[in-house]
């Protein structure tokens, strides 16, 4: 499969914009999945994922081939989340709509003495628990944590997509993990 | 609790697959006999298992064609550069021969200047060669960006380039045909002017090559 992306990006190089299409196909919900795991909104996701594959379209010419595909347009995914993450002022309103579920909202996430029946919505309640716990992290270990695990990438391919050392990585991974655990120990 | 942050630490090397046999099975001791790190170690573990736990979410299903519509139009010159890049020869071609014309209506156009081929006792003024009356000129005569006048005979060819062949009153034109021996060219456009050099440098080519046959021949 690397190797078809690969000759993917060599039709896309000599100006075959179609081409593009099946590229952005098979990473689209990677993309899709770390762009949303960092910003904990759909249509925001959508939005920086659409932009990560128009911005690696663009500069397309300066990825260099010797190199994984993968990596680089991660980079880019992470990049412009961690710059959207920055901008962006903090929003957590206890009567918004937690994203991702169907009428949820924050009070949900409040611990209750009641507990839910279905073991679905539990599930689905879960979920969007453990994602909130995410957005929670400063977001220099929230994408390191979403690289390791959503995407299971090895410390060495979190360090080229982040571009720091690796010893960073391993501190940040650590570190995120155990304030995780701090808050889910009681699930 | 002074095991804690060297266990722990341990714990994550662990999680992270970065641990040795050596430094595992310390771990593993130091688990069973401590409860405190055994419960933070159970902890990690589950965090570990609720984060792998995660589902996969999808993209909406129009999401490639809502990229593919957003792409920017690539710009035409964009387009230029890269087929340049791809078809280097062509290029070098084209600048070759863009270049090569430049040079060419350069030297037709910059040289104005009248140039006579040598030969004896012909007359210049202004911009006008005469050839005296009484006066035959041997070879054959070149004459640039000027006009000529044959009062004499010419015994070669005549080649006018940019100038034209004045009669004056006392020559009528059976009279001119026969003061020159060879052939008359007048040369005005650069096409004339570049094809009459190419035939001139084949010929001159050509010629040598059957002097020197002839030349051989009588040696031989």
């Amino acid at each position: 499969m690397e190797n078809a992306i690969k000759q993917k990006i060599k039709q896309v190089k000599k100006g075959d914009q179609a081409a593009f299409a099946d590229v952005v196909s098979f990473y689209q919900n990677k993309v899709y999945q770390i762009c949303y795991r960092m910003i904990g909104n759909v249509h925001e996701a959508e939005d920086l994922a659409q932009e990560a594959f128009i911005r690696a379209f663009v500069n397309i010419q300066s990825f260099d081939d010797n190199r994984k595909f993968s990596t680089w347009l991660y980079r880019i995914a992470t990049n412009l989340t961690i710059d959207r993450i920055r901008k962006k002022k903090p929003d957590y309103y206890l009567d918004a709509d937690v994203k991702g579920t169907d009428g949820l909202d924050m009070y949900s996430q409040l611990a209750s003495d009641q507990k839910l029946p279905e073991e679905e919505v539990e599930s689905l309640e879960l979920q969007s628990y453990i994602q909130t716990e995410i957005m929670m992290l400063p977001p220099k270990y929230r994408s390191v944590i979403v690289l390791r695990y959503l995407d299971e990438l090895s410390l060495l391919e979190i360090s080229e997509v982040l571009d720091i050392p690796i010893g960073t990585v391993k501190t940040r991974i650590h570190r995120g993990r155990e304030s995780l655990r701090k808050r889910l120990r009681h699930m | 609790m002074a095991c804690n942050k060297e266990a722990i630490k341990l714990m994550h090397q662990y999680l992270d697959d970065e641990l040795s046999t050596d430094d595992k099975s310390k771990l593993q001791a130091h688990l069973k006999s401590c409860t405190s790190c055994q419960q933070h170690y159970q902890e990690l573990k589950k965090t570990n298992t609720y984060m792998k736990s995660m589902d996969q979410i999808n993209v909406p299903h129009d999401f490639t064609r809502n990229v593919m519509n957003n792409l920017p139009k690539e710009p035409k010159r964009v387009g230029y550069k890269r087929w340049m890049k791809t078809h280097p020869i062509v290029t070098a071609a084209a600048i070759f021969f863009v270049l090569m014309f430049a040079g060419l209506s350069s030297v037709w156009n910059g040289n104005s200047q009248l140039t006579v081929s040598k030969q004896k006792d012909l007359v210049i003024e202004n911009n006008t060669v005469t050839v005296p009356e009484g006066v035959t000129v041997d070879g054959d005569l070149v004459v640039k960006n000027g006009d000529l006048i044959i009062e004499g005979t010419v015994k070669g060819d005549v080649v006018l380039i940019n100038g034209k062949l004045i009669s004056d009153q006392k020559s009528s034109d059976p009279y001119l045909a026969a003061a020159i021996g060879g052939e008359l060219k007048q040369i005005d456009q650069i096409f004339d002017w570049v094809w009459y050099n190419i035939k001139k440098s084949i010929n001159d080519v050509f010629s040598f090559k059957v002097n020197t046959i002839y030349t051989l021949h009588a040696l031989v």
